[in-house]
């Protein structure tokens, strides 16, 4: 039962953890660069950052670049915990 | 059952890890023909200087314009060649060719590469052409290892041999030549067979 408890329900959906592994091995990530990554459409993308950023396991910076609008994401410290407890126990299941 | 969708889940993240920050699509047979071009290139600067030179290079003779050409070409080539099969890979693959990642690697690849083909070009107009061929293989190699962050991890193993290579024509100018011939063509289709097939032909 411990093990399951450590499977974080923030994460069970294939978009929020492909935004995660992405951040992760990136010192930060606009929009764009997840959107075509994950395959994912504008608004679906934007719900899973916004739960994401609820959690406050994501950073969100809107900034200019010239004169478009460009939205950066990085991580917290406490999501770079909460992701590595989540495989962690991903990984306790497989082996099981 | 449950498993496997975990086994997914992992396979999924360690797959967006390395999309997202290093680009892999480098051919491995644009290796093995640069490798090839270099052992060209090298017989050709071997011929000319045995041959109308008095097997020594003079910096002032036509001879070693010849020779400058000669790398140039060599050099020109195999650019030419890794960005057309790398290119080509990459639309295989379903990847941009013009990303984050490949611009993150060109830049790192070139920083080393740059510094050190200018620092040598500085010392071979001061007359000091005992090194250049030492120096070329240490810069390509810390280039290599620089560049192996942003890309296929194994590439660092090629830099570490040129890296030594080019320490041994350091310490032995003398066989600066043959060393050259070893790390530019030898190593280079060595390695390019191994991605090769580490690589292309395992996943097609």
């Amino acid at each position: 039962m411990s093990i399951i408890t450590n499977i974080n329900k923030v994460f069970d959906h294939r978009i929020r953890l492909g935004i995660m592994s992405i951040l992760m091995v990136n010192e930060y990530a606009d929009f764009n660069m997840l959107k075509e990554l994950l395959g994912a459409t504008d608004g679906n993308l934007a719900s899973h950052t916004k739960a994401l950023e609820n959690a406050e396991y994501i950073m969100v910076e809107k900034q200019f670049i010239g004169r478009k609008p460009n939205t950066r994401y990085s991580t917290t410290k406490l999501g770079r915990a909460a992701f590595k407890k989540h495989i962690e126990a991903l990984e306790k299941l497989i082996n099981k | 059952m449950e498993s496997k969708d975990y086994l997914k889940d992992i396979s999924e993240i360690k797959d967006l890890m390395n999309k997202s920050s290093r680009f892999i699509s480098l051919s491995g047979l644009s290796g093995i023909l640069a490798g090839v071009y270099a052992l060209i290139g090298a017989a050709v600067a071997y011929w000319l200087v045995m041959n109308y030179s008095q097997g020594t290079l003079r910096l002032d003779g036509p001879i070693y314009q010849l020779v400058m050409l000669d790398l140039f070409l060599i050099a020109l080539l195999s650019a030419v060649t890794g960005i057309f099969l790398t290119t080509r890979k990459a639309k295989k693959h379903g990847a941009k060719i013009w990303d984050a990642t490949s611009r993150r690697l060109v830049f790192n690849f070139l920083i080393p590469l740059i510094a050190g083909g200018l620092y040598i070009l500085i010392i071979l107009s001061q007359g000091k052409y005992g090194q250049a061929g030492g120096l070329m293989l240490i810069f390509y190699g810390l280039a290599l290892v620089n560049a192996s962050k942003y890309s296929i991890g194994d590439i660092c193993y090629l830099g570490y041999v040129q890296i030594i290579l080019g320490l041994i024509g350091a310490w032995k100018p003398g066989y600066g030549f043959w060393l050259w011939v070893l790390g530019f063509g030898v190593m280079h289709i060595i390695y390019g067979s191994w991605m090769h097939f580490k690589y292309d032909v395992k996943n097609k």
